[in-house]
């Protein structure tokens, strides 16, 4: 059964890899404005269960609701509109296009959806800003720092205004500092604009920025809430 | 934390009466424990004692809380000589949750329930650091540091023995 008031709920998710069992029973739900962490060790299958959660990967068997709505329900085109326009996504290293300007990648998916140059670079510099890389926007990635392309990053996650954000180990690729700061601002700019948030690491300094904490092993899951 | 080198290092930077030595101690150091009255009293009658310490005047109405402390040469010396001393560190070799978790294999209970109750309880205390660096000046974030980083290293510990339970209960039982 789906958690009351979730936006993003996952029940009984099962994928298999030939014989290896990546999910067996996983469990998710999260609330809008939240920020939940995904834990694990390498190869429990947290990875999996964000894709799946994210309408990437298409689990075996077991339901997954977006908004109320079945995702395995949905046509191909309404999954990739909904990871286009209602999801962002963060990874390890940015992946910014290195041809483009640091505001040219935050506007990219304003541009993509057909928002014009002028409106989607004006929108791209608010969450620049926001995320303190205002001052790089004409730089290209390669010219940056670590930090700051990551950072960059996070502003293209958050540009289209989305209401789920999956970030797979965000600090991975960045030292303390940074990281700390990539947290911060991350978690504050998707809570002050009521969007969740999917965070996947294994760092668990990283983790305590997160309302919650669920706990992937084997393929299960457990909502370390409800054993305290 | 040696509240006598804390209260004389304090005193260094000029004399102080008692209550003026609580306050500081509270605002710099006092995060989760603010110091008693008691124990600032008590500690510098001991620095009085070992003459660390004099008396630097009293101010009129009398009564020991109304004395000025100021720091002696030695008292100085002695501050000098902790600051340069290293600390020993403590690697808890034989911690309680190592304890809890092989008594809970020797009596067949679920040492990885105990485990996965104190990971949770771990990170619930980093939540609230967390929340309080996000709050709190330069000087909290570094003493929230500090704790952040000596939880998420027990939290490594409790993740590695998890990982490690089926060995060691076979270790434990033999």
């Amino acid at each position: 059964m789906t958690p009351a008031g979730s936006l993003l709920a996952a029940t009984d998710l099962r994928k298999a890899y030939g014989p290896t069992a990546a999910l067996d029973g996983a469990e998710f739900s999260i609330h809008p404005g939240e920020v939940v962490a995904v834990m694990g060790p390498s190869g429990s299958g947290k990875s999996t269960l964000l894709h799946c959660l994210a309408g990437i990967v298409t689990p075996d068997s077991g339901s997954i609701t977006y908004a109320g709505h079945e995702l395995s329900a949905m046509s191909d085109g309404r999954r990739s509109a909904l990871r286009r326009s209602e999801f962002g996504f963060v990874f390890q290293f940015g992946q910014l296009v290195p041809e483009l300007t640091c505001v040219e990648n935050v506007a990219l998916p304003l541009r993509l959806a057909g928002v014009k140059r002028k409106e989607a670079e004006s929108a791209a510099l608010h969450w620049m800003e926001r995320l303190q890389v205002e001052d790089v926007g004409a730089k290209r990635p390669g010219e940056v720092s670590g930090g700051q392309g990551q950072r960059v990053a996070v502003a293209r996650a958050l540009v289209t205004r989305p209401r789920v954000i999956f970030a797979d180990e965000p600090t991975g690729a960045l030292d303390s500092l940074n990281g700390e700061l990539v947290m911060q601002l991350l978690t504050e700019a998707a809570r002050s604009a009521n969007a969740a948030v999917v965070l996947v690491t294994h760092e668990t300094r990283v983790a305590a920025y997160s309302d919650r904490e669920i706990v992937v092993r084997d393929g299960k899951s457990r909502d370390m809430e409800r054993i305290v | 934390m040696s509240i006598g080198h804390t209260l004389l290092g304090l005193l260094e930077a000029g004399p102080r009466h008692g209550y003026d030595l609580k306050r500081a101690f509270d605002e710099k150091f006092g995060h989760d424990r603010p110091l008693a009255y008691g124990q600032v009293y008590s500690t510098m009658s001991r620095l009085l004692k070992n003459g660390l310490v004099e008396v630097d005047g009293i101010e009129s109405g009398g009564g020991p809380d109304r004395k000025r402390y100021a720091i002696t040469g030695a008292g100085v010396t002695d501050v000098e000589a902790w600051l340069a001393q290293p600390e020993k560190p403590e690697p808890y070799l034989h911690s309680t949750l190592y304890t809890k978790v092989v008594l809970a294999l020797l009596t067949g209970r679920s040492a990885a329930g105990l485990l996965d109750t104190q990971r949770a309880e771990h990170l619930r205390l980093m939540r609230i650091l967390t929340q309080r660096k996000r709050k709190g000046d330069l000087a909290d974030q570094l003493v929230c540091d500090h704790a952040l980083f000596h939880l998420e290293a027990d939290l490594r510990w409790l993740e590695l023995t998890a990982a490690r339970l089926d060995q060691l209960s076979r270790e434990v039982r033999r």
